[in-house]
This record gives C-alpha cells, sequence and structure tokens, in this order.
C-alpha cells in the first residue's frame, strides 16, 4: 500500500491525523507530513477511512 | 432479501448506502433524490466554486465515484412525498410507490429565504445551481453585494467576494458573526478579519427589507434602523430549515427535524441522518441537530449500521447509540477556522494557545469538570488534538493537560 497526498489540494485540516496519526501528521508549521509512504497492511482500514474523510479528497492509495 | 429505501443522495444517505454494502447489506438499496443530478459537495460551493477557481466537475462528493460500485437502485429526479411508517411505504413524486423493510431518511434541509416576491440579483446558496446563479452575478460586476447573515454561508461568500475585488456589506443582526456555532463574543474576531479586509460589517442590526429598483431586480437592503445599502446582489445566508414537511401526520415526532433516539432510530425501520436528523447525543447529553460536512458523513454511517443491525435482529434490540464530536472547519480569506464540539454562550472561554490578535490561537471551553469544545484559528493540529481528546471523553483535565494550562 502506498499513500499519495496532492499537496494542492491539502488543506492542513488534519481529519487524517486525528484517524490515522501512525500516517498523517500536522505539524506546528500547519503542513501535512506524511510519516510511512508505505504503511503496514494492519493500517488499511485507517488510512482507506482517512481518505475517505478527508475534506479535499486530497489522499489517495495505490495498491 | 430485503429492500433499504434511502431519501436524499446526500452525504449521510450514500454514507448509509455505503455503510449497508461494506457490512454485507446484498439486498435492494433504493436512493431516491429530487435533484436531476448527484447533488455537488457543499463546501466548495461558497469558496472555490465561487471564486471560479474550480469548475462543477471538481466538486463531487467523496462517495460519488463510488456510486456505480455500490449496485444503488438510483433514482434521480425523484423525491418523496408521504411515508406510512407503520408498512415503511413510500410514496414518491413519479407515482409510484416503495414498500421497504428500512428506510434512511437523509434529505437535508433547505435554506431560509426572505419574505416577500422574488427579485433577480437576489441568491441563496445551497446547491449548485444557486452557486452558479449567484457566479454569473458576480462576473458582471455588481458595485457591491450585501450579504444578509455572517455564519458559514455568509461569511465564507463575503470572503469570496472580497477576494474577487467587489465590495461587501456583510449584515448580520446577532452580535457577533457564526454565533450559532462560535459561542457569545468569541466570533467578534470574524468581524475584525472581516473589516481588515475592506467590508463594510454590520452587526446587531436587523432587515427591514430588499429594494426594488422597480424593474424587478433588487437594488439595495433596507435595514431596521432606517439606513439603505445599495447593492446589485444581495447573498442571503440566514440558515436552513430540515426538510420535513413531508412527513406531516406520518406519526414520527418532528421537533427541529426528524427527532430520532440515540441510536438514530425514529421508528421501528425507520432511520435518520444529518442535517434533517436530531438525536440525543450520549457524549454530550444534549439534543443536537448538527448541520455540518463530517456529522454527515459519521452520522450515516451510524444510522447504516443501525438498519444492519435492525435488518438482523427484527429491530427488537436496543441498536448501538451514536456519540459524536462535532467538527467544522471554515476557510476565509487565509484564516482556516476550526472547532471540535459544541459549546454553548455559558461555558467559560479559556485561550490555551496564541493570541486573539494575531489570529492564530486556539480556545477551549469549560463547563465546570467537562471542556464542550476546542475551537482553533489556523491551528489544525490543536483542532484535531483536542478532538482525538473529546471522543475518548469530555473531560476538562486532558485538554488542559495537553495544552499546558
Amino acid at each position: 500500500m502506498k499513500v499519495v497526498v496532492n499537496f494542492d489540494l491539502c488543506e492542513s485540516n488534519a481529519v487524517c491525523m486525528g484517524i490515522a496519526p501512525e500516517v498523517f501528521e500536522v505539524r506546528d508549521d500547519d503542513f501535512l507530513y506524511v510519516l510511512q509512504e508505505n504503511p503496514p497492511e494492519d493500517l488499511r482500514d485507517k488510512v482507506t477511512e482517512a481518505a475517505r474523510r478527508c475534506p479535499k479528497q486530497a489522499i489517495t492509495i495505490e495498491d | 432479501m430485503s429492500t433499504v429505501a434511502v431519501v436524499g443522495a446526500s452525504l449521510a444517505g450514500l454514507a448509509a448506502a455505503d455503510t449497508l454494502r461494506q457490512g454485507g447489506h446484498d439486498g435492494t438499496i433504493v436512493v431516491v433524490d429530487r435533484s436531476a443530478r448527484l447533488p455537488v459537495d457543499r463546501p466548495p460551493l461558497s469558496k472555490q466554486l465561487l471564486a471560479g477557481e474550480w469548475e462543477p466537475e471538481r466538486a463531487h462528493q467523496p462517495l460519488a465515484n463510488k456510486v456505480g460500485d455500490l449496485g444503488l437502485d438510483l433514482r434521480l429526479g425523484v423525491s418523496a412525498t408521504a411515508l406510512e411508517v407503520g408498512s415503511r411505504t413510500l410514496t414518491l413524486s413519479d407515482g409510484s410507490s416503495l414498500a421497504a423493510d428500512a428506510v434512511v431518511l437523509a434529505m437535508g434541509a433547505a435554506p431560509r429565504r426572505l419574505p416577500g416576491p422574488p427579485l433577480a440579483g437576489v441568491h441563496v446558496v445551497r446547491d449548485l445551481d444557486d452557486c452558479l446563479a449567484l457566479r454569473a452575478d458576480l462576473e458582471v460586476g455588481p458595485s457591491r453585494v450585501a450579504v444578509i447573515g455572517a455564519g458559514f454561508i455568509g461569511a465564507e461568500v463575503a470572503a469570496t467576494c472580497r477576494g474577487r475585488g467587489l465590495e461587501v456589506s456583510m449584515i448580520e443582526a446577532a452580535p457577533a458573526p457564526m454565533v450559532r456555532v462560535l459561542p457569545g463574543e468569541i466570533g467578534g474576531f470574524v468581524a475584525d478579519l472581516h473589516r481588515d479586509q475592506g467590508v463594510d460589517v454590520r452587526l446587531g442590526v436587523g432587515v427591514e427589507g430588499l429594494v426594488d429598483d422597480g424593474a424587478g431586480r433588487v437594488a439595495g437592503v433596507r435595514m431596521a434602523d432606517g439606513t439603505v445599502i445599495d447593492a446589485g446582489v444581495v447573498v442571503v445566508g440566514i440558515g436552513v430549515v430540515p426538510e420535513v414537511d413531508w412527513l406531516d401526520g406520518s406519526g414520527l415526532v418532528l421537533d427541529n427535524g426528524v427527532r430520532c433516539d440515540e441510536t438514530c432510530l425514529a421508528a421501528p425501520g425507520v432511520v435518520a441522518a444529518g442535517d434533517v436528523a436530531s438525536w440525543p447525543n450520549p457524549l454530550f447529553g444534549e439534543v443536537m441537530r448538527v448541520e455540518q460536512w463530517e456529522h454527515g458523513i459519521e452520522m450515516g454511517e451510524a444510522a447504516g449500521r443501525r438498519v444492519l443491525a435492525g435488518l438482523a435482529d427484527e429491530w427488537r434490540g436496543p441498536g448501538d447509540p451514536f456519540p459524536a464530536v462535532p467538527w467544522f472547519w471554515s476557510d476565509q480569506y487565509d484564516r482556516k477556522i476550526q472547532m471540535a464540539g459544541r459549546p454553548a454562550a455559558t461555558d467559560e472561554a479559556v485561550l490555551v494557545e496564541g493570541t486573539i490578535e494575531e489570529r492564530r490561537f486556539a480556545v477551549a471551553f469549560r463547563r465546570g469538570d467537562r471542556c464542550t469544545g476546542v475551537l482553533a484559528v489556523n491551528r489544525p493540529r490543536h483542532a484535531i488534538q483536542a478532538r482525538m481528546k473529546l471522543q475518548a471523553s469530555l473531560d476538562w483535565a486532558p485538554i488542559a493537560e495537553m495544552f499546558g494550562v
């Protein structure tokens, strides 16, 4: 699983961080950082949920 | 094989349908919606779409791309006109009737309008057609836009209009903007933000009526204090009303929307979700109706789970309660306003990060030993971390510890 964030769309709403803090982190500079671009399979449900809840639909999951 | 009828192809309606499929429901799911095409995602209507930065196809709902895979019997341009609750039978506007094993009510809400005859140049912003009609009027370059109401829609439309270089007056009868979600005086910073951007902000004064130019087009707004604001375009953002008129006499309790129990159930086999539903939120111990984007998804999912449980036990079991920490964001100029929770005006507002003056801060709302909400302006990390804490419990202590206060 590969997590791809479209940073042209991302508005740092941080919803993803609320759902999958292991993968997504919004830091003090208000930018989103992807902590694991290839998270383990047991995080798939959380990452999928984060992608779905993103208000900007900026997260996609490849494979 | 059971049939579920979903009224409204809204965020909540589609989230419920998706949850049903995810949960293994392999029966029929009929989704009716009175609009002729799938409703668009609403947040961009007052921002990117109105600004002309986006075209409509980009503003699709999160589940729009998935609708084809859900195996829905999607009936667009069809509305429900009556519900027989005992038999869960819907009467539809195309003359047919639909008997279902469960009904999901997710019709959403309709914008309030000003009384009086319709005038050209007066707009609401609720769906794509509204947005495009307003956008076309803005492109003509009116001398001034008057925005009536400084809630989400009013404040965001005002910001977008300023971004287009238009003169803007924002009128609000309450003493501060966004009073329905920002309790007490805290919304004052929103007024200052708009004033700094050159908006003529009028607070605490009502609207008497609109001025007709004599040819059926709006020419201004007549204020309760006798003044007139000349404006070629008027945007009315004075709230929405749940779409429940068609349920009058159905036997469902209609009290600030469709009244549900803690589990989203309005009657055996009938659930409601999203803008249209009020329910006792067990986390807060308050009956709430929440008109927010993510709430539509969350309550739609909860309603979907309630249907799955009800179909399995023939509505005999108690079902799972739906606790929620409401959450919204609003983008105005370069500021992102986010709130987790639902504070009241009587709660103590405690500044926990930053300063109001720099407009980058967080405020936690305290009610005794509980935290009822955290407001964050350009502090998205704090907003979401606070929300995670509140989802676990509304205790004040973990919030105080997190912010070091």
